[in-house]
């Protein structure tokens, strides 16, 4: 099956800098595909190629596997969901979705009709005549939303569309989106540095940093087998040491951190021999925490350890622990089961995670 | 302590009540009288409408009123039409340091008085003038050629002094308009004269509106650019005006050339709102 979209070694410079180097990627029809990375690493650059408003130095562009470069934005199949939204304000709801039916020539009762279903569909059926400042911060959302897509693109590109909205509504934006997306079942692309809006409602994410994709995959693999290091920092929560490799049976490695610790850790198909120097990263939550060291016997990792924070955070939240003999702190999860809520400063604990989920990198490539 | 608040209130007050009521109201409603009343002997006088009728029983007063009006709204036109692009490249494609150098290239020519902007311009189109001799020089002419004295130096003029007064409201309009939303035209399959005809424009419209009452009111009220780039044939209502009090001296019928000037204008203006929708709070705030 053809790719929806299709950015073949796609390279923007301005000036001295690169903004975007060599990335290359697919997206198969309707599906969700994210990029994901902090500010300034070129994400909204290339989705500024891809609608058409910057063209790229050097690379191709394909929708539908026709390159678009020689077409203006306003003659692409793509339609973009702005960062603040971009509804016109001197317009109503209804003219605002029916702009882009209205530029294509379309006739007035045809507009009026696919306007209405629009309307309908994104569960606003009645606010066809209000004012664009009259509505709540979703309804905008959805109107900007519904706005492309009543022009049924080939790609709908959305850029951090949920960064103005607080908390709440955005987790619950989040969810929608997804089912807009199914509901449509049109290909999104989806820029955001929020990691969480990215794992939640991609089918696919790329991991960006200085232009570059360092990772494509699903949510599940960008999480737990990271292939740079700084995805592994980058997505979710790390502990994060520097050691030098020990001993390394093929991909189990035992490495000394700096600060003498041991740990066992595993290189998940990446060269790491004994003596080079290594970056270590284990989860939080990839931590168990205990009261007794029986309980541990299944992880290779084990730790006694006193308790030097509690930073609570409702479901976030975390156990600072100092292990014994060791200068660093670890940041474990505190597990909500009950188990643990008497637990305090000071306390005397044992930690302990499998060598599995350690996830080791070659040092000085982040 | 109310009572002292009060007093600071109406303290602070007394300059602006002063400042209205000595020099905008009290003189407008002694005008008023003075329009109202009809001499009819050596220093007696009586209360009649004869000057407001005399103004509309005489055709070259009214001539020179309806020339006054149409050329202002065409000067309002010319200049709307010349600095809007202008004032669209300052405020959306111009950045940074260009920006603010051409702003103050706008502003720049109001530096210096109206007086001696209006000479440069006489400088210019006079039949001794630079253009008159270019012209000469490159052979394009056979004998001098006169630029002054007739409606195109009025013209240029009048839209000449009045545009700033039209760039600065449409720039400070233009700059709220987010690059976004015009970008959101584009990629919503808009081409450049829809997104200015939906989108450019509707945005920009109390910043067209405020500018064109100013540019008119300046126009309709200036006397010195006619005067000096029309010249005695310039027909404008302010010199009819001026005439009255300086060489007729007669004010009576002066004040009533006053008012219904203030009228007209008024009128003018408030036909301009009905025209585009919009609200004079909507205009001014």
């Amino acid at each position: 099956m053809t790719p929806d979209l299709q950015c073949i070694d796609l390279t923007k410079r301005f000036g001295e800098t690169t903004a975007v180097r060599d990335v290359s990627f697919s997206v198969p029809p309707g599906s969700f595909f994210s990029i994901l990375g902090p500010s300034g690493c070129g994400k909204t650059t290339i989705m500024r190629m891809i609608a058409g408003f910057l063209e790229p130095t050097s690379g191709d562009i394909l929708i539908k596997g026709k390159s678009v470069l020689d077409v203006p934005p306003n003659k692409r199949p793509v339609n973009m969901v702005f960062q603040h939204l971009a509804l016109f304000p001197m317009m109503n709801v209804a003219d605002n979705i029916g702009y882009g039916l209205r530029r294509a020539g379309l006739p007035k009762a045809e507009i009026a009709r696919k306007v209405g279903e629009v309307l309908e569909r994104i569960g606003l059926p009645d606010i066809g005549q209000r004012r664009v400042d009259e509505l709540s911060g979703g309804q905008k959302q959805r109107v900007a939303i519904a706005r492309c897509m009543v022009l049924e693109p080939d790609v709908l590109l959305l850029d951090e569309p949920l960064g103005a909205l607080d908390l709440k509504l955005r987790e619950h934006m989040k969810i929608e989106l997804k089912a807009l997306q199914a509901d449509f079942d049109t290909t999104f692309v989806y820029i955001t540095h929020d990691q969480s809006e990215a794992l939640v409602m991609s089918d696919q994410i790329a991991v960006m940093n200085h232009g570059r994709f360092e990772q494509m995959g699903t949510a599940r693999e960008l999480y737990y087998r990271p292939q740079t290091p700084f995805v592994a920092g980058f997505v979710g929560d790390s502990n994060r040491w520097r050691g030098r490799v020990e001993r390394a049976d093929s991909d189990a490695l035992e490495l000394r951190t700096e600060s003498g610790l041991l740990i066992r850790g595993n290189a998940h198909g990446r060269a790491l021999g004994a003596g080079s120097s290594a970056e270590i990263f284990v989860r939080p939550e990839a931590i168990r925490l205990s009261h007794s060291e029986t309980d541990l016997a299944s992880f290779d990792n084990r730790l006694k350890g006193r308790v030097t924070s509690l930073l609570f955070n409702a479901a976030a939240s975390r156990v600072l622990i100092r292990g014994d003999g060791s200068a660093g702190e670890i940041e474990v999860a505190l597990p909500q089961s009950g188990e643990f809520d008497g637990l305090s400063r000071g306390d005397d604990v044992h930690i302990g995670w499998s060598g599995e989920q350690a996830n080791c990198f070659a040092a000085g490539t982040d | 302590m109310r009572q002292g608040t009060r007093f600071g209130f109406f303290l602070l007050l007394t300059p602006l009540l002063l400042w209205l009521s000595l020099l905008i109201i009290i003189p407008h409603i002694d005008m008023l009288l003075v329009s109202l009343r009809e001499r009819v002997g050596v220093g007696k006088y009586q209360t009649s409408p004869a000057n407001y009728l005399t103004f509309l029983q005489e055709p070259l007063y009214l001539w020179t009123f309806l020339r006054t009006a149409v050329m202002s709204v065409l000067a309002t036109l010319i200049t709307l039409l010349i600095a809007f692009p202008v004032a669209y490249y300052i405020a959306k494609m111009a950045k940074g340091r260009v920006r603010s150098l051409l702003f103050l290239l706008c502003l720049v020519p109001f530096w210096v008085s109206e007086l001696v902007r209006t000479f440069g311009w006489m400088i210019l189109l006079r039949e001794t003038g630079v253009i008159s001799s270019l012209l000469q020089y490159l052979g394009l002419a056979e004998r001098p050629v006169e630029m002054l004295y007739n409606d195109a130096a009025i013209m240029i003029g009048l839209v000449y002094t009045s545009m700033l007064f039209m760039v600065v409201p449409l720039i400070t309009t233009l700059g709220s308009l987010e690059d976004s939303v015009i970008e959101a035209g584009y990629d919503l399959g808009g081409s450049g004269a829809s997104i200015l005809r939906e989108i450019v424009i509707p945005h920009a419209m109390p910043g067209i509106v405020s500018g064109c009452i100013v540019v008119f009111m300046l126009s309709l009220g200036n006397y010195l650019t006619p005067t000096m780039l029309g010249g005695k044939d310039s027909l404008w209502f302010t010199e009819l005006i001026y005439s009255q009090f300086i060489v007729r001296f007669n004010w009576e019928l002066g004040a009533a050339f006053g008012f219904v000037l203030l009228f007209l204008s008024s009128f003018i203006v408030w036909v301009m709102l009905r025209l585009t929708g919009q609200t004079l709070e909507k205009t001014i705030g």
